[in-house]
């Protein structure tokens, strides 16, 4: 399951990159981790563009920014913590699972176990409800079927 | 002249749509025939005022009239003949006056086509689609008329977005607004039958043809503007989750889900209420999303309004429209007689599945795009929802929806049989099998798991055809006989086929695009060359180019490919003047469905030039899988059914066609 979701999240990773040649680390693996971590953070100044993505200079900045910090030997964590110590959590493409993002990531989730729920409490009502009988006539309804029967 | 004349023809559409509310209703509460007969024809003057209106507003735009300010605004006098024209609609006046328009034509054609509806349904209809109308001329007439003037009138305007300068958005937004009011068809059958408090199989069947329009339309909006900034934003990216992309996105998986639950109340009966819920959650989902890209709420090159008194205007609307409508459901929808009952594993379980996830889907989305609006209004905390959520619960939802498209149709109404499905669908099985070992052998690198999604997608693609195959007996009776099968068969079966197909072709090029990507960064300087993906290419100048309206430093780049010459891209950075604004414009060059993409950087001092080279295999078929998804689309909406409309006699002497669904 998580090989899935990986994978998923890879399907769907952001299309472009506006990293200029001068800006590569000459480490790949630092340069790979680099990237990643730049498109999960946002261009504070751009139209939801990741700063990987963006021609801005603020993005330009963050990007050499989060290099440094990785050639300093900082982890990934460490690099956001230092963003989101600066920026605000609002620099962070994917919110962090906190209290206050509870309700968020878990929304789907509780949405298509609720359905599945009510799908199957449905099934299950409908079930019991073939098994009973339909209620009697009442004595009104006796009598008009009585005078519709016998004209 | 003519703005003021717009302008008046603006205010009697409303005082007609006024009438159209009330008027009609009464008639059909009071079985008055005349009175309910009222209503075609105030339709008819409402939609051909608001086009007296909306041709006001383009005569003033042709013209370059700068003594109203809306043209001022948006328009320059060397700007393009087709951009003139599409300014029309290309700011927040001008393409709410389209949205009305739009509402109108749809009012107009109920008018003029709908004679085989009942004179009350159809009484009730038109009025709910008048509420809305009088909602939003109101709003154009209080906070965003197109028609004022100002004085002193200036002798040049300050020119279009340079972004929205393209033939893109001269058909985008058109077509994106077909469909979002498109669903207000849905949405006013739905309420017109909560008001009379009846609702049977012929219902399902009126809605129908309305919201298979409607989707096609957000499908080629969605498609279209997708397309548009893929070239034209210049990084190459075809789906940002942004708010306003979400906010075409809700509706389109709304009204997927109404589509196909409407076809389980027609056939069937079952269903009923959740299919009244969905074409009020459709609409409503139609109107938020206007009220996102309208009032502002959300930063971004779509939300052109900044002005606060629209906002809280589209805000009542959408409050009035949206709860009136839940209220009016609450209220009415346990007095609709549920109809058939079918078992868990049938054709009306694999729909209900498919509403599940696609309404599933649907809330991920809402829950993502609102999330952070709401947390900043309670707590102020701000934070970011980036594709990253979407990717991680969107994604996931679709996987078992794809899968469970395919076995639907194989299904049988009422109790359907899993193993016997699946053994007809043998060749679907091999061929995603065959297809995910040959691109496991074909490919290197890319994601393990891509090759399982291009065997999905070939399932899925010969899933859908195998179950049409089938039915006219393709390869097992001779070809004459299946020849007249396939004529036989209602082309609804034929739109649900290509349908499905189309979703299978869409994601080969998702997959393709994500997983096999190819990307260089590299400084060049004339006379260099490059090696990327099987091209030599070769800048062999930078230059200078004017435009009508703009400044391009052109980067000409010569491509061989294998020695031999493949062509010329001209990828430029482009400073429209009137704006002083910046654009990039990247070049493509096709090879099948997969495309060379270039866009460039800035030109440095030295002479060189930063270029970004992307090699994106089978992109195209992002989009030429919605386009087959549309033609899907429109062979379902040519089935005979729709055509003759509700039952009746004539339907009966025709020839009876075989293998009835």
């Amino acid at each position: 399951m998580r090989a899935l979701i990986l994978a998923l999240s890879l399907l769907a990773a952001a299309p472009a990159h506006a990293v200029l040649p001068g800006e590569r680390l000459d480490d790949p693996a630092l340069e790979t981790r680099a990237r990643a971590l730049s498109q999960d953070l946002r261009c504070m100044v751009c139209q939801n563009q990741s700063i990987d993505d963006s021609d801005a200079p603020l993005a330009r900045d963050l990007r050499l920014l989060v290099r440094e910090r990785l050639k300093a030997g900082d982890s990934d964590r460490q690099v956001t913590d230092f963003l989101v110590a600066r920026y605000g959590e609002f620099v962070l493409m994917r919110p962090r699972l906190g209290w206050h993002t509870l309700a968020l990531w878990g929304a789907p989730a509780v949405f298509l176990i609720g359905g599945v729920g009510y799908l199957a409490f449905a099934l299950r009502r409908r079930r019991t409800g073939e098994a009973t009988q339909p209620e009697p006539l009442s004595d009104e309804e006796k009598r008009k079927l009585d005078a519709a029967l016998n004209g | 002249m003519s703005p003021e004349i717009g302008h008046y023809a603006l205010v009697l559409a409303l005082a007609l749509a006024l009438f159209q509310s009330v008027v009609p209703v009464w008639g059909a509460r009071k079985r008055d025939a005349a009175l309910m007969g009222t209503a075609d024809a105030v339709a008819l003057g409402q939609c051909a005022f608001v086009a007296i209106a909306f041709a006001a507003l383009t005569h003033a735009y042709l013209v370059s009239d700068f003594s109203v300010e809306n043209v001022v605004l948006n328009s320059h006098s060397t700007k393009p003949l087709i951009y003139k024209i599409s300014g029309v609609w290309g700011n927040h006046e001008g393409s709410m006056l389209l949205w009305v328009l739009i509402l109108t034509l749809f009012s107009a054609f109920v008018a003029l086509f709908g004679r085989n509806l009942p004179l009350p349904l159809k009484a009730n209809v038109l009025a709910v689609q008048a509420w809305i109308t009088a909602a939003f001329l109101l709003f154009i007439l209080k906070t965003s008329n197109p028609f004022n003037r100002i004085n002193p009138a200036p002798f040049e305007g300050r020119d279009l977005n340079p972004l929205l300068q393209d033939p893109g958005l001269a058909i985008h937004p058109p077509l994106l607004y077909l469909g979002y009011v498109g669903f207000s068809m849905s949405f006013a059958f739905a309420v017109a039958a909560l008001i009379e408090g009846r609702i049977d199989a012929a219902w399902a069947r009126w809605v129908r043809p309305w919201a298979l329009t409607a989707w096609m339309f957000l499908t080629a909006g969605i498609s279209m503007g997708s397309f548009w900034a893929y070239y034209e934003l210049g990084w190459g990216g075809w789906w940002f989750w942004d708010p306003v992309e979400n906010a075409s996105l809700m509706p389109w998986l709304a009204g997927t889900a109404l589509l196909h639950s409407a076809i389980v109340m027609e056939k069937r009966e079952a269903l009923k209420v959740w299919t009244v819920l969905l074409a009020i959650l459709t609409f409503s989902l139609s109107l938020l999303g206007t009220f996102l890209v309208r009032s502002g709420v959300l930063t971004s090159v779509h939300a052109f309004a900044v002005d606060p008194e629209r906002g809280i205007f589209i805000l009542a609307i959408l409050i009035a429209f949206i709860g009136g409508s839940l209220a009016l459901y609450a209220w009415r929808a346990p007095m609709l007689r549920q109809g058939g009952i079918f078992a868990p594993v049938s054709r009306e379980g694999a729909l209900v599945l498919n509403n599940l996830f696609l309404t599933a889907a649907c809330a991920a989305v809402f829950v993502g795009t609102l999330y952070p609006l709401a947390l900043e209004a309670l707590t102020g905390a701000k934070i970011s929802v980036g594709p990253p959520f979407f990717n991680w619960t969107f994604g996931p939802l679709m996987v078992p929806l794809m899968v469970a498209m395919v076995f639907g149709p194989f299904l049988a109404w009422k109790r359907g049989d899993l193993l016997a499905a699946a053994q007809r669908m043998m060749a679907a099985f091999a061929a995603g099998i065959a297809a995910m070992l040959l691109t496991f052998a074909v490919t290197r690198g890319g994601p393990v798991l891509a090759p399982v999604f291009i065997g999905l997608a070939a399932y899925i693609i010969v899933g859908s055809l195998a179950e049409v195959a089938e039915r006219v007996q393709l390869f097992r009776a001779p070809l004459a006989t299946t020849l007249q099968r396939a004529r036989g068969l209602p082309r609804s079966a034929w739109g649900t086929a290509v349908a499905h197909a189309g979703v299978g072709v869409m994601l080969i090029g998702i997959v393709g695009e994500t997983c096999y990507r190819q990307e260089l960064i590299v400084q060049m300087k004339p006379g260099d060359t490059v090696e990327v993906a099987g091209y030599q290419v070769t800048l062999t100048g930078l230059a200078p180019v004017q435009g009508p309206n703009y400044r391009d430093v052109v980067a000409r780049l010569v491509l061989r490919e294998g020695g031999v010459d493949a062509g010329i891209l001209e990828p430029a950075k482009r400073v429209y003047t009137a704006r002083n604004m910046p654009t990039t414009e990247a070049a493509l060059k096709t090879r099948g469905f997969s495309q060379l993409y270039v866009s460039p950087g800035d030109v440095e001092t030295s002479g060189s030039i930063a270029l970004r080279f992307f090699y994106k295999p089978m992109v195209l078929l992002i989009w030429i899988g919605t386009l087959v998804m549309m033609l899907g689309g429109l062979l379902s909406l040519s089935d005979r059914r729709l055509r003759v409309g509700a039952p009746k006699p004539a339907a009966r002497r025709a020839p009876a066609v075989q293998a009835a669904e």
